[in-house]
């Protein structure tokens, strides 16, 4: 009874233990354009989160930077060159379009270009051996005599 | 026999895109700050705090600006290397202790040795950001303009400092 008794205290005590999640910031507005700004830089530690996902040290030090730089009141371009600066075009998910970027952004195109000629090709081709595997007269009339005298055969 | 050319082309080009992408490091991302001023900062040296350590200070001379950590496991690897570069004489390795606590930071020269000049401490990173820091350690080369011409991510390799560091700093030095 005593054990039940204590079992029944501590699931009720539980509760106790829970607490309103810590407000990210003073300001949720703010928070919320360092997250949406963060989301798009990667993590260089982690290399295939972003700065918003990470919990990496670096990251929570950058994020903190890029709150501290929207404090004072720097763009959201501003913060982005910011970070270009130090960590490279790398840090941006969203490569800008440069020569050594070029093939990147061109690429799926030239994909879609390259496919839709290998496609016409193939169809081009294809209708030739078509219309080519047609008949000349002198066969088709071969053909249907053959064709005649075997059915003749077969009621015979 | 025609037929298999067409696979066996698309074969071997993937082949050779995944065979170039093999050899490609995505932790070797090329920093943007080479053949940039290295940018400037002030803070207090780690034996003696009441002093200040810049890179201000070092221009007219060819330095080598070593990012490093006692909690810094990769660091210790690279360590006897630049005890040892530091013997020579060849080029003064400036040292930035990047998120360390000084006690820990002391101790650790203490135990593997001192190639450092001086340290700069960097408590909470800022420095490290400016210098795009962000795989302790790294080495950079800066020359007499106070300008990067190398950044070495990860810890120095005999290699590295054959072929690369050591080159550029006789280079550098004229």
């Amino acid at each position: 009874m005593k054990r039940i008794i204590a079992v029944l205290l501590m699931v009720l005590a539980l509760p106790a233990y829970a607490n309103e999640a810590a407000p990210a910031a003073q300001d949720p507005v703010l928070e919320q354009r360092v997250m949406r700004l963060t989301s798009e830089l990667r993590c260089l530690v982690c290399q295939n989160q972003s700065l918003a996902d990470s919990h990496a040290d670096l990251a929570i030090d950058l994020k903190n930077e890029v709150r501290s730089q929207m404090q004072a009141g720097k763009s959201d371009a501003e913060i982005r060159e910011f970070m270009v600066a130090r960590y490279g075009d790398f840090v941006l998910y969203r490569p800008p379009l440069k020569s050594t970027t070029a093939l990147l952004w061109a690429g799926p195109f030239l994909l879609l270009a390259a496919g839709g000629l290998a496609l016409g090709f193939y169809l081009r081709r294809r209708r030739k051996r078509l219309t080519e595997s047609e008949l000349t007269p002198e066969q088709r009339a071969r053909a249907e005599a053959l064709l005649h005298a075997r059915r003749e055969g077969q009621t015979r | 026999m025609k037929r298999f050319l067409f696979p066996l082309g698309i074969f071997l080009v993937l082949s050779v895109f995944l065979a170039v992408g093999l050899k490609l490091d995505p932790r070797e991302v090329p920093s943007p700050l080479i053949d940039k001023p290295a940018p400037p900062f002030q803070l207090a040296q780690l034996r003696d705090p009441g002093k200040t350590l810049g890179p201000g200070e070092l221009k007219g001379k060819v330095w080598i600006f070593n990012v490093w950590a006692s909690w810094c496991v990769a660091c210790l690897q690279e360590h006897p290397l630049l005890v040892e570069l530091s013997r020579q004489n060849l080029v003064p390795i400036y040292g930035l202790n990047y998120k360390d606590g000084r006690d820990n930071a002391l101790q650790w020269l203490d135990t593997h040795g001192n190639p450092y000049t001086l340290s700069a401490m960097d408590a909470d990173g800022r420095v490290g950001i400016d210098y795009g820091v962000y795989g302790v350690p790294e080495t950079y080369v800066i020359d007499k303009n106070g300008v990067i011409r190398f950044k070495q991510i990860g810890p120095v390799t005999p290699k590295v400092l054959e072929e690369k560091i050591l080159p550029l700093v006789r280079k550098l030095q004229g």
